[in-house]
């Protein structure tokens, strides 16, 4: 019997696939030509040698390796922060429009100054990644806190817990669905930070390769890299959201 | 609450508002003693650069050619967002096939598109606005598509029951009762689209302020490079929250949603 949900996922796949088979009709038939876009099969291939000959195994350490960082960084401290601004109502009145109107600015210009102030190493894509992703784990942080029912606040009063078990035996599991959340934002920020940081400027990593092979007409490198980034973090973010969903699902019960 | 709180609270504001500027400033000074005037300029310098790019023809000059850029880009996003999320929330099947994928495609890093954007336009104001698009398009979809998906179909119902056209429907009820959701989605879209004009200037372009900005950074101009991150930063943290304003009180008001 064909479900819902079966008949749904066939159709993505059934998009998904005739996408590609458009995208490689259209490069070998040269109605795309060659200097824009190679065929799809061609960057797989591509891509597939490149890994195989293990030419991209440093850049993709590096680039992996800060946004492994950027995202600890962001979940610790944008919980801290969160904790810390919720507790403390007014420093919040005075930081909640900031939070707010975050987002909306390009953090990229940032982006300069940090290479000035950490030099042209990693630190500086790592310190972009986690200004992407740390104040969407405070937003989430505080959201979760402000919905804790006070009821769960006034029993660990009762039972007369110390502000640290209050925070790891009540706070933190009562908030967690949103903190999901915030984890869930936190690495998909992060993960754009750092390749667009690698991509403006950097010595090494994915981003500066992507960048590098396009100045160097290298279609075939910059075609095979991009494959690889677009199919990782779609990975990603599949990864993190059927988490998410399943978190969700289990604290509903 | 007691009279005297009420009285006190705006003033004692002013002194934690004032307070916290201050602290700012005196970090970013420590921070200027520590680098040195070649990598991070005072606060004062900046501030004196900003009055000086603000007083100059070609700052604005740039500023002019960003903003085209930007309302172009803003302009193809929420047309191109608002036909596809009606679409997607209206017709369900299609709503579930399409959504993780809007989503996936929203979660990657759009700026490494820029070749292929660059090599299917080159370096011309179309790509510019291309890529800004590229940014604000997807809140925009995902936004409209929850919230016509979330309108109640007794309205649809009633629509029908008055034999309303499908324009029409879609004129009278979808859209005003979508309307809180597809707001946020424009805030959201605004600011990104702004985002990616930028980025595309800072790549590969000869006008604008993210050129400015990476012919700054080449010449290694740390006053200029604060001053427009200040301005930059400012403009846009004004418009968000002033967009922001506008969202919390059509969600107020919202009497469909």
């Amino acid at each position: 019997m064909l479900t819902r949900r079966h008949l749904v996922f066939w159709l993505r796949i059934a998009f998904l696939l005739a996408a590609a088979a458009a995208l490689e009709i259209l490069c070998r038939t040269g109605r795309i030509p060659r200097l824009t876009m190679i065929p799809p099969s061609e960057m797989a291939v591509h891509l597939g040698a490149g890994l195989a000959a293990g030419r991209y195994t440093a850049d993709i350490a590096f680039t992996f390796a800060n946004i492994g960082a950027a995202v600890a960084i962001s979940i610790v401290l944008g919980a801290a922060l969160g904790l810390l601004i919720h507790a403390l109502p007014r420093l919040r009145t005075l930081v909640d429009p900031m939070l707010a109107s975050y987002y909306s600015v390009p953090t990229f210009v940032f982006y300069p100054l940090l290479i000035v102030l950490f030099g042209l190493t990693r630190w500086p894509l790592v310190a972009i990644g986690a200004m992407f992703g740390v104040v969407a784990m405070i937003l989430n942080t505080i959201g979760g806190l402000d919905r804790i029912p006070r009821v769960m606040v006034k029993a660990g009063r009762v039972l007369r817990l110390s502000p640290w078990a209050t925070i790891w035996r009540i706070k933190i599991p009562a908030a967690a669905p949103s903190l999901f959340t915030g984890i869930k934002l936190a690495v998909t920020y992060s993960v754009i930070g750092v390749i667009a940081g690698e991509f403006i400027l950097s010595v090494a990593g994915l981003g500066r390769r992507i960048k590098f092979a396009y100045d160097n007409l290298d279609n075939q490198g910059m075609y095979a890299l991009l494959l690889f980034v677009l199919t990782a973090t779609v990975l990603v973010y599949f990864l993190v959201h059927g988490w998410e969903r399943r978190v969700h699902r289990r604290w509903q019960r | 609450m007691s009279g005297e709180t009420t009285v006190a609270a705006p003033a004692r504001r002013y002194f934690d508002l004032s307070l916290f500027y201050a602290a700012f400033a005196a970090l970013w000074q420590g921070a200027h003693e520590l680098v040195g005037a070649e990598g991070l300029a005072s606060p004062l310098e900046t501030l004196a650069r900003t009055g000086a790019l603000l007083a100059s023809a070609s700052f604005w000059d740039h500023a002019g050619a960003t903003g085209i850029a930007f309302v172009y880009a803003l302009a193809v996003a929420l047309a191109g967002g608002l036909l596809l999320g009606l679409v997607l929330g209206y017709f369900r099947l299609a709503g579930e096939v399409f959504e993780p994928i809007v989503g996936a495609v929203y979660s990657i890093p759009k700026i490494t598109l820029y070749p292929i954007i660059l090599l299917v336009f080159g370096l011309t104001l179309s790509a510019k606005v291309a890529f800004g698009a590229l940014h604000g398009i997807f809140p925009m979809v995902i936004f409209t598509m929850s919230g016509v998906k979330n309108v109640k179909p007794v309205y649809l119902k009633a629509g029908r029951a008055l034999r309303l056209s499908p324009a029409e429907s879609i004129r009278m009820i979808l859209l005003p009762a979508a309307l809180p959701e597809i707001f946020t989605g424009f805030r959201i879209g605004f600011s990104l689209s702004l985002l990616g004009t930028l980025i595309g200037e800072l790549f590969a372009s000869d006008r604008g302020l993210g050129f400015m900005l990476i012919r700054s950074i080449e010449q290694n101009d740390a006053a200029t490079i604060l001053a427009l991150t200040l301005l930059l930063f400012a403009a846009s943290a004004l418009a968000g929250w002033l967009l922001l304003k506008l969202d919390r009180r059509l969600r107020r008001h919202a009497p469909l949603a």
